[in-house]
């Protein structure tokens, strides 16, 4: 069968359309389906948020609700800054505002270890204004990793070094926190 | 403003140098999504939130310059056209979900076209930023570099374990996206791609075509990204997808090279075909045209086409778009009225080349 609006492709589509009552039917090629809006393009199509709804809503199956009543509506989480309830978020696959990672925290991990390979923390960059002591803090611990490393090992001179780098560092971050509080 | 000067090119000014692995790598990209930290995410922001932000940019970065990327350019999405906006969209500057978004929606493109900043899209801020041919140190490094010039002026929505906080919970940590696109025709045509994709996935990649999510592969080009932003640093993600390009790449070479060998005559003949329906043909649809560009670009690079610049794939790619076409057109074509033009621009062009 020829598509109805161009003659010239063959009509791949059927659509029936149903106004007021009236049935109407029309076979379509997909570039002219396209061109008349009976479909919708690509990007407004099947993505990866359709799918990532899906899967908080299959968590949410799993999750019980503390109390194990069934008033479930009235104990919901409800983000303070941006009104974002978790069953809101579940539904769009969307978060409101930075506020809404710390008000629904503890459901969370779940879904970002379904859609992060297991991952729930941040290894990447930190921002250097922002960021402030976070890259000492970060130092700090790489150092200490090393420290055990050099006890293990027993070179104790090196293990020495490395202490007292790990003191300095943890004077410097005393001090910033101890500015920022002024 | 000067949006003429985005819209008469087809390939962006950085698209016309080559980059490294240039004849099967076309670009690299790096995006990153950032937040201001106590304002609502534009999903749910009220206007007033989402004006503010946009009217910063504007006061901040209007004609401002930072290193390479001179003269930002700032526009409103709402000035500009429906032709005009679906241009910018075929050029990836921006992207089709801010192209929707009315209001108060911006882009600030700089000069060169290397970088553009969406905003208001998903995320209040979007960066991104291009380079030819296989370079995602590169372009990390660069992208760091303006990431940091920003902040110096705003406040990012950062935590301390999970990173850059963002609309949609599969973008939080980096917040990074780091694309490749591809031309695999080789691959392709052996069917080698498809068996390659599971193993793709298996990094954390995906593979898509070439205007993103939900496209499909036209013109055997293949876009090529990383899919997880949590739980890995930025360069452990550009290591793993620089490391299955760099097979992609080697698998890709090898299949051309058995394909010459062993049906030679035959692939010569489908080059020269293609070539022959782009310089003679009066009607064509954005779908065969893809496929004999990508067949005429893939005669390039092993030679046996030759005094046609490498560039024609990826211009005449865009140039060939529906938005492309109607603003060439200055007015609204049929598909029928576009299959005609197409046809009669690509004909133009490769007696441009030939000259």
């Amino acid at each position: 069968m020829q598509c109805q609006e161009c003659q010239k492709r063959p009509a791949t589509l059927h659509f029936t359309q149903v106004i007021n009552g009236n049935k109407t039917e029309v076979q379509l090629c997909e570039v002219c389906a396209k061109e008349k809006g009976y479909m919708s393009y690509p990007e407004d199509g099947y993505s990866l948020h359709n799918l990532l709804t899906g899967l908080f809503n299959f968590d949410s199956s799993q999750m019980k609700s503390p109390q194990g009543t069934q008033f479930g509506q009235h104990t919901e989480l409800q983000c303070s800054k941006c009104d974002m309830t978790f069953s809101e978020f579940k539904r769009i696959g969307k978060f409101g505002c930075a506020e809404c990672y710390h008000t629904f925290s503890t459901h969370l991990d779940p879904i970002f270890r379904r859609v992060h390979s297991g991952n729930t923390k941040h290894r990447g960059k930190i921002p250097k204004r922002k960021g402030g002591n976070l890259h000492l803090k970060k130092q700090v611990e790489s150092y200490k990793t090393e420290l055990q490393k050099l006890i293990v090992n027993e070179a104790f001179e090196e293990a020495a070094t490395v202490r007292d780098k790990i003191k300095e560092l943890e004077m410097q971050i005393r001090k910033k926190e101890a500015g920022e509080d002024r | 403003m000067t949006l003429q000067h985005f819209m008469n090119e087809a390939i962006s000014p950085w698209m016309r140098e080559d980059g490294p692995d240039s004849d099967i790598v076309l670009s690299s990209r790096i995006r990153l999504a950032r937040n201001f930290a106590d304002r609502k995410f534009p999903i749910i922001a009220d206007n007033n939130d989402l004006e503010e932000i946009r009217d910063f940019f504007r006061n901040e970065y209007e004609n401002a310059s930072f290193r390479d990327y001179d003269n930002f350019e700032f526009f409103p999405i709402k000035d500009l056209s429906a032709v005009e906006k679906r241009v910018l969209v075929e050029k990836h500057l921006i992207s089709p979900l801010l192209a929707k978004h009315g209001e108060f929606a911006a882009t600030m493109i700089s000069h060169n076209e290397q970088v553009s900043v969406m905003i208001n899209e998903e995320d209040h801020i979007r960066i991104q930023l291009y380079f030819p041919g296989l370079q995602l140190s590169n372009a990390l490094t660069k992208a760091f570099e303006f990431d940091d010039w920003l902040e110096e002026k705003i406040n990012y929505a950062f935590d301390e374990t999970k990173g850059f906080l963002t609309s949609c919970p599969t973008n939080v940590g980096t917040g990074m996206r780091a694309s490749v696109m591809m031309h695999l025709p080789a691959l392709a045509l052996t069917k080698q791609i498809n068996r390659m994709m599971p193993a793709i996935n298996q990094f954390g990649l995906v593979v898509r075509g070439i205007y993103g999510e939900g496209s499909e592969a036209i013109g055997n080009l293949f876009q090529i990204s990383n899919q997880i932003t949590l739980g890995k640093t930025e360069e452990d993600i550009i290591e793993d997808l620089q490391s299955v390009v760099h097979q992609l790449i080697e698998h890709e070479r090898k299949a051309r090279t058995r394909l010459m060998e062993q049906s030679g005559t035959k692939l010569e003949d489908r080059i020269y075909r293609s070539l022959g329906v782009l310089k003679y043909s009066r009607i064509i649809e954005s779908k065969e045209a893809a496929i004999c560009l990508s067949n005429v670009r893939l005669g390039i690079d092993l030679d046996i086409i030759k005094n046609i610049s490498r560039n024609i794939l990826n211009e005449l790619m865009v140039l060939t778009q529906p938005g492309f076409l109607q603003h060439y057109a200055k007015k609204t074509l049929t598909a029928n009225e576009r299959d005609v033009l197409r046809a009669t621009l690509i004909r133009e062009r490769l007696q441009l080349e030939e000259k």
